[in-house]
């Protein structure tokens, strides 16, 4: 990585008032590695050592397995649906809580917080109780023939549920950063309000953005305990990835569910790259603080 | 109130389109479910849901769940805190590696983290092994559930704290050791005191996302019922035995907890900006 691209140095003294012994800070450091190797790097050793534990044959023979190949496929289509749609009313969110000054305004900034703090089964049961055989629409859904609990919808709706917020929370402290200058000055010079967002708007927060729809999409394929509420588990129908990762180690295939879950161990490291380079190269143009 | 008074005095356009948009966004994704599942449960009345409430099973669970929580969230604290400290203050070979790496949890799906904590904890596994021969059992015991919640919040506990340490001055901390404090007393009486509000919004948050947490919890916890099972995967449970009424009343339960600590979310950082001047 290259040096010039210092992200956050840490405070420099000239003095040693302030600051331990050099043996002292060696243990500290030490102490802080061994904490996160602990926690976070040997349980990712665990996935991929589980996953080649009977050989390189083995775990493509649980990749290339019908029912992992159609659990990939809904997995992207399922991302496919709820990143778009969360990206969309993020921006409309973001434009209407940072550009304006209304009534109950931080009011709606809570409420589009709200589905990180509601857990995700009860965001999965929510939709039970809509759309379940039972629910208060389920039935008018069932008359028409449209499935929608242990279905695409279901697992589209709840996925669309979790991850919510990313984009939008992204997106408004940082179009509040910006302020209105840029766009007040293209409205002046002529621009039709289309023009002015695709020309001026969109530039301006296209890291931003990104950063948002890249964690949205990390989650949006991870997610378990919402989609496990409204999937039903129907192998190779409706399980996506980390449903079908549970259904092979519940019926003792664990060499097939860690080969499965070291896919989405990928899909989590190379979010982290991605976002990494995004936070020290764009700092400027992300929100401020990492928050989440 | 009229709409004119609402409509704010902006050049800008739009406003209408994307307020509209946002609420029907909100109001269809989130607000319709949420609605439902508070209604479904107030179905039984209040006595129905308190004979839902009070079976033994459910309040062993609740406990577990929120008991487990909170004493996560604070070892998660006090490991992030320290963490936080280390990452702000010390210049060493991978500290922005480490850096970026503390994130994990939020991007690792949490169905992974679960059987992955599972195969380390369990009694054949890297850790759980060494332990095990100890005579401590960790996977498929409360201890296991622990393991999982601090994997989860410690994030929340790192990223809450490292930026008011980024921004604490050192030039306190020379006039506190010049004025003749040792390093731990000014560690405890000039460093620790401004780290109260970020520590307790990271235990909040922690807490929060805990008492929720299902994926990475039900591979390790064993859910063994008055022993080692959470009150999500009773939401699940119930659900299953076609219960959904029951569901919906451990829902609510749920619910008022992570709305309770985002209240308390809002007042620390309300009264932190009032003595502090910052959130």
């Amino acid at each position: 990585m290259p040096e010039s691209v210092v992200h956050r140095e840490p405070v420099h003294r000239d003095r040693d008032v302030a600051r331990e012994s050099r043996r002292i800070e060696r243990v500290l450091i030490g102490v802080a590695i061994f904490i996160l190797a602990l926690f976070f790097f040997a349980p990712l050793a665990a996935v991929f050592y589980e996953a080649f534990r009977k050989g390189v044959p083995a775990f493509w023979k649980a990749i290339a397995d019908d029912d992992t190949l159609s659990a990939i496929r809904l997995t992207l289509l399922v991302a496919a649906i709820a990143v778009p749609i969360n990206t969309i009313f993020g921006v409309a969110a973001a434009w209407a809580i940072a550009r304006f000054d209304f009534p109950l305004k931080s009011f709606l900034v809570t409420l589009i917080d709200l589905p990180f703090s509601v857990s995700p089964v009860v965001a999965g049961l929510s939709y039970v109780v809509l759309f379940g055989s039972r629910g208060y629409f389920g039935p008018w859904f069932a008359a028409h023939d449209i499935p929608v609990v242990f279905a695409l919808p279901g697992i589209a709706l709840a996925t669309t549920f979790v991850t919510f917020p990313f984009v939008a929370r992204e997106l408004i402290p940082l179009m509040q950063q910006q302020g209105v200058d840029d766009e007040e000055a293209a409205l002046t010079l002529g621009a039709s309000p289309w023009r002015m967002f695709l020309t001026v708007t969109l530039p301006n927060i296209k890291w931003g953005l990104l950063y948002g729809v890249l964690l949205c999409n990390a989650r949006a394929m991870g997610e378990f305990g919402a989609v496990a509420v409204v999937s039903g588990r129907i192998r190779g129908v409706t399980n996506t990835l980390p449903l079908h990762v549970e259904v092979l180690y519940g019926g003792f295939d664990l060499a097939g569910a860690f080969a499965v879950a070291s896919l989405l161990a990928i899909l989590a490291l190379v979010t982290l790259v991605i976002k990494t380079a995004l936070e020290w190269r764009h700092a400027e143009e992300l929100a401020v603080k990492r928050r989440h | 109130m009229k709409f004119a008074s609402f409509y704010p005095a902006s050049p800008l356009p739009g406003f209408r389109l994307a307020l509209l948009a946002t609420l029907a966004w909100i109001g269809v994704i989130v607000l319709l479910p949420l609605g439902g599942v508070a209604l479904r449960s107030g179905q039984i009345g209040l006595e129905g849901m308190w004979n839902i409430i009070s079976q033994p099973r459910l309040l062993s669970a609740l406990k577990l769940s929120f008991g487990l929580s909170f004493l996560a969230g604070v070892f998660s604290i006090v490991l992030g805190g320290f963490v936080a400290w280390v990452l702000t203050r010390y210049e060493f070979a991978g500290r922005r590696f480490i850096d970026a790496a503390v994130d994990l949890p939020f991007a690792l799906p949490t169905a992974v983290a679960g059987i992955a904590l599972t195969a380390l904890y369990a009694p054949n596994g890297w850790i759980g092994g060494p332990l095990d021969a100890l005579g401590l059992k960790v996977a498929f015991t409360p201890l296991g559930i622990f393991i999982a919640l601090v994997f989860i919040g410690l994030p929340f506990a790192v990223r809450t704290i490292q930026p008011v340490l980024a921004e604490t001055e050192v030039e306190l901390e020379e006039a506190s050791a010049t004025l003749g404090a040792s390093r731990f007393q000014t560690v405890t009486k000039v460093i620790l005191p401004p780290l109260i509000p970020a520590a307790l919004t990271g235990l909040a948050l922690a807490f929060a996302r805990a008492v929720g947490e299902y994926g990475s919890v039900i591979f390790i916890a064993g859910n063994i019922p008055f022993y080692s099972e959470i009150a999500p995967l009773l939401v699940v449970t119930k659900l299953e035995e076609f219960d959904e009424v029951g569901a919906t009343v451990v829902a609510v339960v749920m619910l008022l907890a992570s709305f309770l600590s985002l209240f308390v979310i809002n007042l620390v950082q309300a009264w932190s900006r009032r003595r502090l001047g910052h959130a």
